[in-house]
């Protein structure tokens, strides 16, 4: 895409209307923590699936004077990530940045920032499958009764069952949440260690599933309580002793990488850093570290 | 670097569709022109308007050329490029019995009002490569419109009405064998543009759905209810292919104005009725209705196919229980080729981090199998990683 393509798209892509749509629904979501609020959802030049209920979203609110920060696995360099805000700056111009205490929007898929976010900060969500009761129950007008009548009993019997089978609950990401004691919400593929920093958070929160065409919302100081029984606690996975291989952190979400060994007979090894790539560079970084030392 | 494998995206991204604009022209021939693409691909540049849910026959040339002939990356730049579009006004309702028609059939009656036209059909054509194409020229175009102009010149029919015909489904309401559709004349059908598809939906909503749903999907969907997963048995009432006037009311005037003619295909099927023992109603066939821009008969009839189906269960309040083409859900959340080509392929995406907490439960299931004394292998006591 050259420059002259761009200027025949509006500001943000998508029409004035189909942007108000959204933020009425968002507005709708923000007043139901937790409900999922039907959009119309328009077509992306993003394929669907790849973050396009996340972009309608952040093309909806975002002003010109906003500060955009897109990650993808944490990551602000990830190609998705890439490719996205490409999209968001061709068609807004918006300033961009990697600094979590910089942006006033951030968009993601798959986490949440390590540093604590603010009030004046909006974080939003890519969302794949929107409902939490999708996998005890894949009719979406049964399920829609369910969710008005709070008839989450069978979810809870997944979950037993899931005890007593398997001695855990087998739910990696998309961890299931009561929002504001009421509804059931779909954490999106954020892992376990995320689900937590949810609860009571002075951020706003909004979900966007472009596909299924859905947005819901956790406003900030709301609380989001994982789904676990007295005496099966919900747990991260947070293992004692772990460390960032590269910055030495000892509290983020690890994700693990393959090193070659150089001039042993040794394949390599397996070490562990940092999903939140930028929050790593910054610790690195306050440790005197600079880019060409790598 | 060499810490997260995927980053460092951008240069990455830019030489890829470089190489991507490579491909398309690495053997230096002729480029092909949009107009060529327009008027001699007919049904690529049907099927990239149905899917794409816009009718531009220029753009879906485009779009074909620039996604190099796939059908759904064609159809997916057409909606993108839709999403930028304000919509102005609806039209006012188009009726199929004013499609001046180039071919019209019907499988249910030998002699129907107005009588069958073949028109241009491949139905009847022996499937053998011609290979005259291969080197057709100028001269050989010239040649052929010639010959046609001379047949036109001396069978033209002249009568201004030539092409109009009354529809076989008229005449079988009136002989009370399809009902009556309820008249919403003046009520503006549901938009899934600008509406969430919820459920349950009004017909108006599955048949917008349909109508832009992947060819290949509803063929798979329509033959599955009549092979063997479903108790479809539908009769072609009829099919026609050919242009449609569209009107919008004038702003000011109020009075209907055209604003262009639409080449389209249009049929409706008539299905068996059944099951109708736990309602008082009249029995009658069920009608099925199919609707595509462009010449793009398989994708009317599955339409139209389904459409019935999903009718038929609806009205005895069934959902798939004769096959998954009778759930409503089903059938409309999974047929989008944009949708299901986007979700399937986003599998390319990291997933570094969900395969990470994965690994933690699968992780946990190793140690819950492990612990268990009874288990002939907790002698091997290894991590998920470690074995990796």
């Amino acid at each position: 895409m050259t420059e002259q393509h761009t200027n025949i798209y509006n500001f943000g892509f998508i029409d004035e209307d189909s942007k108000r749509e959204v933020r009425r629904q968002l507005l709708k979501a923000v007043a139901l923590p937790g409900h999922q609020v039907p959009f119309a959802s328009r077509d992306l030049p993003i394929g669907r699936g790849w973050g396009t209920g996340g972009l309608q979203i952040t093309m909806a609110i975002i002003a010109a004077s906003d500060t955009l920060k897109v990650i993808d696995q944490g990551d602000d360099e990830s190609v998705n990530a890439v490719n996205l805000r490409r999209l968001l700056t061709r068609t807004t111009g918006v300033s961009t940045t990697v600094d979590t205490q910089a942006a006033t929007i951030i968009q993601t898929r798959h986490r949440i920032p390590e540093e604590q976010m603010r009030e004046d900060q909006i974080l939003v969500l890519q969302v794949p499958m929107v409902d939490p009761l999708r996998w005890v129950e894949p009719n979406l007008e049964r399920a829609t009764v369910m969710h008005g009548e709070a008839d989450y009993g069978r979810m809870w019997v997944y979950m037993y069952e899931s005890v007593i089978k398997a001695g855990d609950i087998r739910i990696a990401t998309q961890y299931p949440v009561i929002v504001a004691g009421r509804y059931m919400m779909d954490t999106t593929p954020i892992p376990r260690w995320d689900v937590l920093r949810l609860h009571n958070a002075d951020h706003l929160s909004l979900f966007g599933a472009g596909r299924e065409k859905r947005v819901y919302a956790v406003p900030p100081y709301t609380t989001v309580e994982p789904l676990e029984f007295e005496d099966f606690r919900f747990k991260t996975e947070y293992a004692e002793g772990q460390r960032c291989h590269r910055c030495g952190a000892t509290n983020t979400f690890l994700t693990g990488h393959f090193v070659k060994s150089t001039g042993t007979d040794e394949p390599g090894h397996w070490v562990t850093s940092c999903s939140d790539a930028s929050y790593c560079d910054k610790q690195m970084v306050a440790q005197g570290w600079t880019e060409a030392q790598e | 670097m060499g810490y997260i494998a995927a980053r460092g995206g951008t240069q990455a991204i830019l030489n890829a569709e470089l190489l991507v604009e490579y491909m398309r022209l690495h053997a230096a021939s002729d480029p092909i022109g949009i107009d060529q693409i327009r008027d001699q691909m007919r049904a690529a540049v049907g099927r990239a308007m149905n899917e794409g849910a816009l009718y531009a026959p220029n753009l879906a040339a485009l779009a074909l050329k620039q996604s190099e002939g796939d059908s759904i990356d064609a159809s997916f730049l057409l909606r993108a490029y839709r999403s930028t579009l304000q919509r102005v006004m609806p039209t006012i309702p188009a009726r199929g019995v004013d499609i001046r028609c180039q071919r019209r059939i019907s499988a249910s009656f030998k002699d129907i009002p107005g009588g069958q036209m073949l028109g241009p059909s491949t139905d009847y054509q022996i499937r053998m490569l011609n290979t005259l194409l291969m080197h057709e020229s100028t001269a050989d175009v010239q040649r052929i419109l010639a010959e046609y102009d001379a047949l036109i010149a001396q069978h033209a029919d002249t009568d201004e009405r030539a092409g109009y015909f009354p529809k076989v489904v008229d005449y079988m309401r009136a002989e009370q064998m399809v009902p009556f559709v309820r008249d919403d004349e003046g009520a503006e059908p549901f938009d899934i543009t600008r509406t969430a598809l919820t459920f349950p939906c009004p017909r108006s909503a599955r048949l917008q759905s349909l109508a832009q749903a992947d060819t290949g999907c509803l063929l798979t969907y329509a033959y599955s209810s009549v092979r063997g997963y479903g108790d479809a048995h539908p009769t072609l009432a009829e099919l026609r292919f050919g242009a449609l006037a569209i009107a919008v009311t004038h702003p000011l005037t109020g009075e209907p104005v055209c604003i262009g003619e639409i080449v389209v295909t249009e049929c409706e099927i008539v299905s068996k009725a059944h099951s109708v023992a736990h309602n008082q109603e009249r029995p009658y066939f069920q009608l099925g209705y199919g609707f595509t821009f462009g010449h793009s008969e398989v994708k009317a009839m599955s339409m139209g196919i389904l459409d019935s189906v999903l009718s038929q269960a609806k009205r005895n309040g069934l959902s798939g229980e004769s096959g998954p083409a009778a759930n409503e859900e089903f059938v409309l959340l999974h047929s989008d080729g944009i949708e299901a080509s986007g979700f399937t392929a986003h599998y390319k995406l990291p997933h570094y981090v969900t395969f990470e907490a994965d690994l933690k439960v699968l992780e946990r299931a190793v140690d819950h199998v492990e612990s268990d004394a009874l288990n002939p292998h907790a002698a091997h006591a290894t991590t998920a990683k470690e074995r990796l």
